[in-house]
């Protein structure tokens, strides 16, 4: 018993992960119909600035607070400088250039850091926090943060101006613009908001998995699967999905485990954690591509 | 015959002949430069299997990669475990992946756009976990994968290893490509550009669209699965995580810096990604051992950079670059 609570504490945290990129793919989609490919590198390398903080003798919190905003501005920038002038470019070039992102981010990151594994601290203390044999202190710490930047995430979109003219931006683009939104700027700053949700999730994850330029593959595997279980159109929907998705995750495995235990015969278990993934999105892809929260696309033919 | 037709001619006789000129030019026509030739060979047939389903059909796919492991698998068990000659696991690799590929095809009918794109993404992404699966372990070889034995000359020819290996990949793309160029131009080549440019219009004219769709994904998948095959007897290795996602971001270079949609564009594309890969490992030693820096250049620096500025400024690829140069260079005939 003392397992699977351990199991489901360890789904929520890493849930908390997911629902964080979810969600920064979800702001991207919702305002620009695109897939942001390169999400997960641009955590990894807003998480590579942190580290380079921290090793330049800045404090966790301080590095994380300067990495975020420098994730922020760096989200801002590919908008206004990279993805602008193809406004109005066809799906594969859209594509083609976030892979181009891809490679850039993950390369620049090996080239500049080096491909070796690096330690990341946890700023969590390890003797106060956490429960006991249920969830350790980094886990229940970035539940806490995740869910706080949510919070502060959901306000802002839902008590401040400009996060009502984002949601009007992103919904209605030229009513927006006809009520005085400037919706270019709006589409930047949604990029930037991304960005540094992106980067909340990298640096809160880089404890677990290390430090290395791939280390978002699967979390970003994971979080496409999360977005579309919850609807990749509705940002609540991401969050919820990204928990589901994460508990789910841990309960494969652990069924998995459960089965080899009793049985001795191994079908599952912590090696096929990408591959469960892509079972869920081409699953979800295929039967419901509205996901459990989304809204239904129809088109006219 | 076209002037098209002509330089094909002229290209493929100079590709068959060059190798035997070693004993005249022995510096320039070593080994290894050969083997790297057949390695863009490899890249070219890869790159056009791509090709034929983006270009020509209009389904995307980041997941290449994929098709490539599973050829390369094939034909390494097959190798490894029925001993089979390294020549007969090319067919078998094509159907295997043929059936691969026909299978995701069909729930890629249902994908669009973004939507196919983060369906292979995620598939690429996947592959080397699926490779290392435990139950697939005593054939796969797991983590450390499959050793092999290079391709040996038969007959007694009287060519190294490296100059058979570089004939035998040769005459595969020569009729691969052969082939492809003919499927274009048929009536079925007119259906699957059809369905790419207009999908409703291509239905309302009796195409079926499920059909083409999924047995392009075959063929397609087919084209790289014998891409795969190729590389495991060139490298006599196969691991698992060298099908990893940037193999098939590889492939994406070679398309969209060849020019989608273009036959002779993916040969193009396929010896440029390997050119680049080779030159940024010289350069990065360059910057590393002479100039006493350690700034690891990656070649997907250069690849990153390459595919933002070619959607800028040449969005049909180099090939359909110097096409509208060539136009333009040249006054049309009447």
């Amino acid at each position: 018993m003392e397992q699977f609570l351990q199991q489901i504490a360890s789904g929520l945290a890493n849930g908390a992960i997911y629902a964080c990129v979810a969600l920064a793919l979800v702001m991207i989609y919702v305002s620009t119909d695109h897939i942001n490919f390169a999400q997960g590198e641009m955590a990894m390398f807003s998480t590579y600035i942190s580290w380079q903080l921290m090793t330049w003798g800045l404090s966790f919190w301080l590095a994380f607070i300067v990495a975020v905003a420098l994730s922020f501005v760096m989200g801002v920038l590919i908008e206004r400088l990279i993805l602008r002038p193809l406004h109005n470019a066809p799906v594969l070039s859209i594509i083609v250039v976030f892979i181009g992102l891809l490679a850039i981010f993950n390369s620049m990151a090996g080239a500049f850091w080096s491909y070796l594994i690096k330690e990341y601290p946890s700023p969590f203390p390890k003797s106060s926090f956490g429960i006991a044999g249920v969830i350790g202190p980094h886990q229940l710490g970035v539940v806490v943060v995740t869910l706080i930047v949510l919070g502060l995430l959901f306000a802002f979109f839902r008590y401040t101006p400009l996060g009502l003219a984002m949601r009007a931006a992103a919904q209605n683009p030229q009513s927006a613009r006809l009520v005085g939104v400037r919706v270019d700027w709006m589409l930047a700053l949604g990029w930037g908001l991304a960005s540094a949700v992106g980067a909340v999730a990298g640096i809160m994850v880089a404890h677990i998995v290390y430090l290395d330029p791939n280390m978002m593959g699967g979390i970003l595997l994971y979080a496409f699967a999360s977005a579309l279980v919850g609807g990749i159109s509705n940002p609540a929907g991401a969050v919820a999905g990204g928990f589901i998705v994460g508990i789910l995750e841990n309960m494969v495995a652990f069924a998995g485990n459960a089965i080899e235990k009793s049985t001795g015969i191994y079908i599952i278990g912590n090696g096929e954690k990408l591959t469960v993934a892509l079972i869920i999105v081409i699953f979800v892809l295929t039967v419901k591509p509205a996901g459990l929260f989304g809204r239904v696309v129809v088109k006219r033919v | 015959m076209t002037a098209s037709r002509k330089w094909v001619l002229a290209l493929t006789v100079l590709a068959l002949v060059v190798p035997l000129l070693k004993p005249i030019f022995p510096d320039q026509i070593s080994d290894y430069r050969l083997f790297l030739v057949s390695t863009m060979i490899i890249a070219s047939i890869a790159v056009l299997g791509l090709n034929l389903l983006t270009g020509f059909n209009g389904q995307f796919s980041l997941g290449h990669g994929a098709f490539y492991a599973v050829g390369a698998y094939t034909a390494a068990i097959l190798m490894e475990q029925a001993n089979f000659p390294y020549w007969a696991t090319i067919p078998a690799a094509a159907i295997v992946c043929f059936i691969v590929g026909y299978l995701f095809g069909l729930p890629a009918l249902k994908l669009e756009g973004h939507y196919l794109a983060l369906a292979t993404f995620a598939l690429a992404l996947a592959v080397p976990q699926i490779l290392k699966y435990k139950w697939l372990e005593p054939l796969t070889g797991g983590v450390q994968g499959i050793v092999l034995m290079k391709p040996e000359v038969p007959f007694g020819l009287p060519l190294t290893e490296d100059q058979w290996l570089y004939y035998f990949c040769l005459v595969t793309m020569i009729i691969l490509f052969w082939a492809a160029y003919n499927m274009i131009n048929s009536r079925s080549g007119r259906a699957m550009m059809a369905i790419r440019d207009q999908a409703v219009a291509a239905e309302t004219m009796g195409i079926d669209i499920a059909l083409y769709k999924t047995v392009t994904f075959g063929i397609s998948a087919a084209y790289t699965g014998i891409a795969g095959a190729l590389s495991a007897s060139a490298i006599a290795f196969v691991a698992p995580d060298s099908f990893n996602i940037f193999l098939s971001i590889k492939f994406l270079i070679g398309l969209v810096v060849g020019g989608i949609g273009s036959l002779a564009g993916s040969v193009i594309g396929g010896i440029f990604y390997v050119l680049v890969d080779n030159s940024a490992q010289a350069l990065t030693q360059f910057i590393k051992n002479d100039l006493g820096l350690s700034f690891d250049l990656s070649a997907y620096t250069v690849f990153g950079v390459l595919l933002i500025l070619i959607i800028y400024l040449m969005p049909m690829g180099i090939a359909g670059g110097i096409y509208i140069l060539w136009r333009k260079v040249k006054p049309a005939r009447g």
